[in-house]
């Protein structure tokens, strides 16, 4: 029992990361109905530029100089590769973002280069007891930041009247025109909104083992969780990120157990056995928008 | 009494090349006399190559063709049909695996059924893909764009854990195991005879296969098969509308691109002669879309121009420190062709989709639409 609630709280811990990255996923397609697949780079670019940062600044000063500087990033894809290609075919744009996945990772892989490097976080692998279960510090720290980050978001998007913006851009492009809200502005910031949660995900992710060249997969878990979701409920994708990541964790303690002719680290590729069955089931994901198309 | 109508046999018009007067003329393959002459010449510049130039760039051609015949099974179902796929390194993977397997030898560390018949291997390692294409196409049915992309982005890491994992069939993740081994009536391809060496006759055979299977695709793509991927691909509702059975023709695609995508990769690895089982991951599909993208959706010759042009771009790119000294050979150092390589495919995937959307085959058309005209061509 105590095994499966520390195990549990990990998920909950590391699903809160995918839940970032998913809502970076989320918000850019709302904006656009494009699936960016550069938030892999843009994730590692975040850690990178953090694990610069955090020698002349301290964590908490990197982390938010980090973010804003992946936001920066982010704004910049948007105006110089993405813009050209509003109108076009969604597939096209994704298939863009892509090859600027490819591109960038190899120009954030010079600066990781061969050794590992760390995020200099508080943490490390220390642990914690939470009402009698083990659990590491990073894991409670990765849910807490997630859920004020998530709070803040979901307030900007509700209350101010860029938020407002945002949604009425998301719900119909062109009476939002009409209506004099500037639509591109909307588009950079999606993509600067999804760079600054890339970056927090992905100091989070760099928290303990460190950064190395294998780190960007990590961000495409986050696929699943957005498939699970629904491609465009913010709601759907934090309970997606977390799901995916509690199941991840729990196949992790109990498969070797329980199913060993999966093979080893089955707990990695697990999401996607997930993310295939939800699909088979439900095509749009729990919570998205069914499809409805005229000819 | 009147006379009888004699029934001319439509033939096309000197001097007119565009002007069709049947309908067998237009859909022929080689419709004009010059794109006859520049074809048979191509053809024949090929078949005769294997003793102009060294073995090596023959093995690297060799590589290109098969790889062409993957591009054109991708384009088939991208393309064509328009289902996006980015699971094509988990198809290559089965087939390579499948034509290894049935080829290797008994006695060996991994499986292996002793069966060296090229043909046997080849037409084992394309069922068994498209097997595995028919069990994925009912995700396509259900599923459209890009949350089809995510699926088979999916697929290919499950087959990335699954070959890792499998060690009698695979070697394990490092270790790897031999590629298939090729025997053609009696003739060992991969080892050098009195009359050839292994690369001319591996060479031979990537050369007919890709005729073979070029041939069959532009077919299949002129069919009524053909026509229903078009119309599925421009509107799926508006197809199933005028009566074409969505399910059948995306089956139908999935199983014939995985078909060659099965074939591809057993050719790929018998001229690499060693299958690793971490290279069949997401970059592998990334390079065949840029294949397909950069040589053309929708074309034949453009998936075979875009499948020699990302091959052959490694050998370029390694001549790039004779041009500029400050990029390094040295995997190691900060600036090197490998990582000039990697961001090239990136690049190149963002600037052809961006200022030529039909690559290089559109390229083509311009040069020919230009000279058509040509002096008055603006």
């Amino acid at each position: 029992m105590r095994e499966l609630l520390s195990s549990f709280l990990a998920g909950l811990g590391q699903g809160s990361v995918y839940a970032l990255l998913a809502l970076g996923f989320v918000i850019i397609y709302k904006s656009m109905r494009v699936i960016s697949f550069a938030q892999p780079a843009l994730m590692l670019a975040g850690a990178v530029l953090v694990s610069y940062l955090v020698g002349p600044f301290g964590f908490i000063l990197a982390v938010i100089l980090g973010v804003a500087g992946t936001a920066l990033l982010g704004l910049g894809i948007e105006r110089t590769v993405i813009r050209p290609m509003v109108g076009k075919p969604v597939f096209v744009v994704a298939i863009i973002t892509l090859g600027i996945d490819i591109a960038l990772r190899v120009v954030i892989n010079g600066f990781i280069g061969t050794d590992v490097r760390q995020v200099g976080d508080p943490w490390g692998f220390a642990r914690v007891s939470l009402f009698g279960v083990t659990v590491q510090e990073r894991y409670i720290a990765m849910f807490v930041t997630t859920a004020v980050v998530i709070t803040v978001l979901f307030a900007f998007f509700k209350y101010t009247r860029l938020g407002l913006a945002t949604r009425a851009a998301a719900f119909d492009q062109e009476t939002a025109l009409a209506q004099g809200i500037s639509v591109s502005s909307v588009f950079a910031l999606a993509w600067a909104i999804a760079g600054g949660l890339a970056a927090v995900a992905g100091t989070f992710v760099a928290t303990g083992a460190g950064i190395d060249q294998q780190l960007w997969i990590i961000a495409l878990k986050a696929l699943p969780a957005i498939i699970l979701g629904g491609l465009d409920s913010l709601g759907g994708a934090v309970i997606g990120g977390l799901s995916i990541g509690v199941v991840e964790s729990l196949v992790a303690t109990y498969q070797l157990d329980y199913a060993p002719w999966l093979g080893d680290n089955f707990s990695v590729v697990s999401p996607y056995v997930v993310m295939l069955l939800v699909l088979l089931v439900k095509p749009y994901g729990l919570f998205g928008t069914r499809e409805v198309e005229r000819v | 009494m009147t006379a009888p109508v004699r029934q001319r046999k439509p033939r096309q018009l000197s001097g007119r090349p565009g002007l069709y007067t049947s309908y067998a003329q237009h859909v022929r393959l080689l419709n004009t006399r010059p794109k006859l002459l520049a074809v048979g010449a191509i053809a024949l510049l090929a078949f005769v190559l294997p003793w102009l130039v060294a073995d090596e760039t023959l093995s690297l051609l060799g590589v290109a063709m098969a790889a062409s015949i993957g591009a054109i099974g991708l384009n088939i179902v991208t393309g064509y049909a328009g289902q996006v796929s980015l699971g094509h390194a988990f198809f290559l993977a089965i087939g390579a695996y499948t034509a290894s397997a049935v080829s290797g030898a008994p006695d060996d560390d991994t499986i292996g059924f002793g069966v060296t018949n090229v043909l046997v291997w080849l037409l084992a390692a394309g069922l068994v893909a498209a097997v595995f294409g028919v069990l994925v196409a009912p995700l396509a049915t259900r599923l459209r764009g890009l949350y089809l992309a995510i699926v088979t982005l999916g697929l290919v890491f499950l087959g990335e854990h699954i070959f890792a994992e499998w060690q009698a069939l695979t070697g394990g993740a490092g270790v790897g195991r031999p590629g298939p081994v090729p025997v053609l009536f009696g003739v060992e391809l991969n080892s050098s005879g009195d009359v050839l060496t292994s690369d001319q006759k591996l060479y031979l055979l990537m050369l007919v296969s890709l005729v073979v299977f070029g041939l069959l695709a532009r077919n299949l793509a002129r069919s009524k098969v053909g026509r229903a991927f078009a119309a599925i691909r421009d509107r799926d509702i508006a197809a199933e509308v005028i009566g074409v059975n969505l399910t059948r023709y995306k089956v139908i695609a999935f199983a014939v691109s995985s078909f060659y995508a099965g074939c591809a990769g057993a050719l790929v690895y018998t001229i690499t002669g060693f299958i690793e089982p971490s290279s069949f991951n997401l970059l592998l599909s990334v390079q065949y879309i840029a294949m397909v993208l950069i040589g053309g959706v929708a074309t034949i010759s453009g998936s075979i121009m875009g499948a020699f042009f990302i091959t052959l771009l490694p050998a370029l790119t390694r001549q790039l420190p004779t041009v500029a000294p400050f990029i390094s050979e040295d995997a190691s150092s900060p600036l090197n062709v490998f990582q000039v390589e990697t961001v090239l495919y990136g690049l190149l995937i963002i600037g052809f989709l961006i200022f030529e959307p039909r690559g290089l085959y559109g390229i083509w058309i311009r040069i020919r639409n230009y000279w058509k005209a040509w002096p008055f061509s603006y």
